[in-house]
């Protein structure tokens, strides 16, 4: 299917308000989708005979900045047995009025790679997925402090006790190095015979 | 002994003997964190054959000399070092190979999730530069490693002194710099 087929697909089953708006001439083309109905339509994407989407290939998050306001969640879907793509986005605010982290509902029970990725996803820039079913972090340890791949992240002074920035450490970190020293040079101490035989 | 025809006896230092049967058999600990290990690997092996200076790595923290932290060192791992650090018995000694353990390396900037030099977390007694160093830069480490070694004495156990040390200090750097700076604002 191409992507123009794809779009009347979609709009056809779940009528044109759940198309926020497309990009047709990318390089990738997609789909911007209402972020509450993502879930029922990569369901039936996915379950179709027509499209068949059994393959989630990548899942991404972007922070667009404190500027902006937004974060966008990218999904790229490939179906095997067809060999066709989509690429599907939600947009969601960055801050939320509540103070928690901005939501997307979670597709991992329709793929199981998606299991990781909002995990991923979640630990480095702090989007919610709803319906996840084990939201911890996955790479930077589990008391961690924010979300380092957001725009505004600021790294925190300490942790456990060691500190985080660059500095000139050796200096103030109270550890004093014992200096080292070599002995003579080893062609004194240990003359070599073999350049001068006697 | 019998050989030298001067009779079974060798007069030597204490110091000396004890100092020369450590330097020459230093226990690493088997463990690697990043690409560095690969390097730290293939001095173990046979083209290399770190075995000939006594090196031979050890399974387990109890067992072993020095610890070459071969590797980035990430906070998550950092609290592990730490531990296996403490483990080990005195006298212990680290060699920190290559530059993430030395200073951060690349990632001393942007790097939010390495420690910007594993002497934040332990003592360093060689520093070992490169990214990765080669083969032959750790045997020169583990060279000046057996300096060190050398000039030890009995007399005043390295470990005993610092632990005497920080009895005596009264306070860290951090300390001092956070009460004059209550001086400061009372």
């Amino acid at each position: 299917m191409l992507f123009e087929e794809l779009k009347q697909f979609i709009e056809a089953r779940f009528g044109t308000g759940v198309i926020l708006s497309e990009k047709a001439d990318a390089l990738q083309s997609y789909l911007v989708l209402q972020p509450e109905r993502l879930a029922e339509v990569c369901l039936e994407l996915h379950d179709n005979e027509e499209t068949y989407f059994d393959f989630l290939s990548c899942l991404t998050g972007i922070d667009n900045g404190p500027e902006a306001g937004t974060m966008e969640v990218a999904y790229n879907l490939y179906s095997i047995p067809y060999n066709h793509h989509l690429m599907l986005k939600v947009q969601v605010p960055r801050n939320p009025e509540n103070g928690l982290l901005p939501t997307v509902t979670t597709v991992s029970h329709i793929w199981r790679t998606a299991d990781w990725h909002e995990r991923e996803i979640f630990d480095l820039v702090g989007i919610n997925f709803e319906g996840h079913p084990d939201m911890r972090r996955i790479l930077c340890a589990a008391d961690w402090e924010g979300h380092p791949l957001r725009k505004d992240y600021k790294l925190q002074d300490y942790y456990h006790g060691i500190k985080v920035p660059y500095d000139n450490h050796n200096e103030h970190n109270g550890f004093k190095s014992e200096s080292v020293f070599l002995t003579e040079p080893p062609a004194e101490q240990f003359p070599d015979k073999r350049e001068k035989p006697e | 002994m019998d050989k030298t025809g001067e009779g079974g006896v060798v007069i030597t230092k204490l110091d000396d003997v004890l100092n020369w049967a450590r330097l020459s058999a230093l226990w690493p600990m088997g463990f690697g964190l990043a690409c560095c290990a690969i390097e730290m690997m293939g001095a173990y092996s046979s083209g290399y054959d770190l075995d000939r200076f006594g090196v031979i790595p050890r399974a387990s923290p109890r067992q072993s000399d020095v610890m070459i932290v071969a590797g980035t060192v990430t906070f998550k791992m950092a609290d592990r070092i730490r531990r296996l650090y403490e483990q080990m018995a005195e006298p212990r000694y680290v060699i920190s190979m290559g530059s993430c353990s030395n200073c951060g390396g690349p990632y001393w900037e942007h790097g939010y999730h390495v420690v910007k030099g594993v002497d934040r977390i332990i003592p360093v007694d060689v520093y070992v530069p490169g990214c990765p160093p080669r083969p032959e830069a750790l045997i020169g480490g583990f060279l000046k490693l057996q300096e060190v070694i050398r000039k030890e004495t009995i007399r005043a156990p390295r470990a005993v002194q610092e632990l005497m040390a920080k009895r005596t200090q009264p306070a860290s750097v951090a300390e001092i710099v956070a009460s004059s700076a209550d001086i400061r604002n009372s």
